[in-house]
């Protein structure tokens, strides 16, 4: 039951702040009231960087030293952004990418 | 009832494009909860009131790791912070379109946004009736594709080892997209060799936040620089 307390709380912190970062602006700005200018700036410089932090957070699990050295993860990240800089297809990145990385782990990397 | 099937029916394939990317995002989201043990009852609740598709990627790995609140907030705003810019760019069409406002306001995904921000409404309906029912129709597609894949993931005998690797795929492809939208690739590598001067210091559990912290405060300091360059 703490289990799904714990889950409920995460999902709905979440869902909040989701919903908040969507209304803010309806209710703190209106027609013709501008944020200020270092909001503005962030909103334009932050998502680069962040995505770029959260894939490095989507390996900082990854044992480099020992086990398979994060050869499977490294290889497959490659293969998803080559392609996704070559194709532009978003499905197809991804689908080849994480299909690759499963029969790797589980058949030469296990 | 036949004015709304009329609306349904001609809004419908202006959210094609979202339909064949959400209906496989959601699905593959719904296997990856699966995976963890949670049932299709969470797949459908998350997707009805969360509504995002990095946003739920990431909670995987939040309930995973049994993440804190604090820690779930910061997170999430910052990930989030782009759909206050979204919200921002849509204030006046969404003026005086009456209450369905709030909905789709709630609805505002990157894809809705990026449907809504483009595409005029056909001529005999109204943008009102348009806007909400693409932002619905989507919503849709999202809560069936992640909810499917939750039941998929959890009667199906498959073996789902690696299937966490579509978060990280996900954002390897949100990398690339970012590249391509900005000429200013500094951003992008601060964001990469922070998170990893503080994961080598700090370890995997305790990198995230300091990191985080860290590339904000880089980016303002270097607000002057950037901001000039700008203008130039």
């Amino acid at each position: 039951m703490s289990d799904f307390t714990a889950s409920m709380g995460i999902v709905i912190a979440m869902a909040a702040v989701t919903a908040f970062t969507r209304y803010a602006p309806f209710i703190f700005f209106g027609r013709g009231k501008e944020p200020a200018k270092w909001i503005k700036y962030l909103g334009k410089l932050l998502p680069p960087a962040l995505m770029s932090v959260l894939i490095i957070y989507c390996i900082s699990s990854v044992d480099f030293i020992g086990g398979s050295h994060g050869i499977p993860e490294i290889l497959c990240i490659a293969i998803a952004m080559a392609l996704h800089a070559w194709k532009g297809n978003v499905l197809l990145s991804i689908g080849v990418s994480t299909v690759l990385y499963m029969v790797l782990v589980q058949t030469i990397f296990v | 009832m036949g004015n709304l099937l009329n609306i349904l029916k001609k809004s419908f394939k202006y959210t094609l494009p979202v339909l064949f990317g959400y209906i496989p995002l959601g699905f593959a989201f719904g296997i990856l909860l699966a995976s963890k043990g949670y049932g299709p009852e969470w797949a459908f609740f998350m997707s009805v009131i969360i509504f995002s598709g990095t946003g739920q990627y990431l909670i995987v790995s939040f309930l995973a790791a049994g993440a804190s609140i604090p820690h779930v907030i910061l997170m999430t705003f910052l990930l989030h912070f782009r759909y206050f810019f979204y919200g921002l760019s849509m204030i006046d069409k969404y003026h005086k379109i009456g209450k369905s406002k709030w909905y789709m306001i709630f609805g505002l995904t990157d894809e809705t946004y990026a449907i809504l921000s483009t595409e005029t409404p056909p001529k005999d309906i109204s943008r009102g009736a348009f806007y909400t029912a693409v932002t619905f129709m989507n919503h849709c597609y999202w809560i069936i594709g992640s909810t499917l894949g939750a039941i998929v993931g959890n009667i199906l005998p498959f073996n789902t080892k690696g299937i966490e690797f579509v978060m990280t795929a996900l954002f390897a492809v949100l990398v690339v997209e970012q590249w391509k939208a900005h000429k200013n690739h500094i951003p992008a590598l601060i964001g990469f060799v922070i998170p990893i001067i503080s994961l080598v210091i700090l370890g995997s559990e305790h990198f995230l936040i300091p990191a985080l912290l860290a590339v904000s405060v880089i980016l303002m300091c270097m607000r002057p620089i950037f901001e000039k360059e700008e203008r130039l």
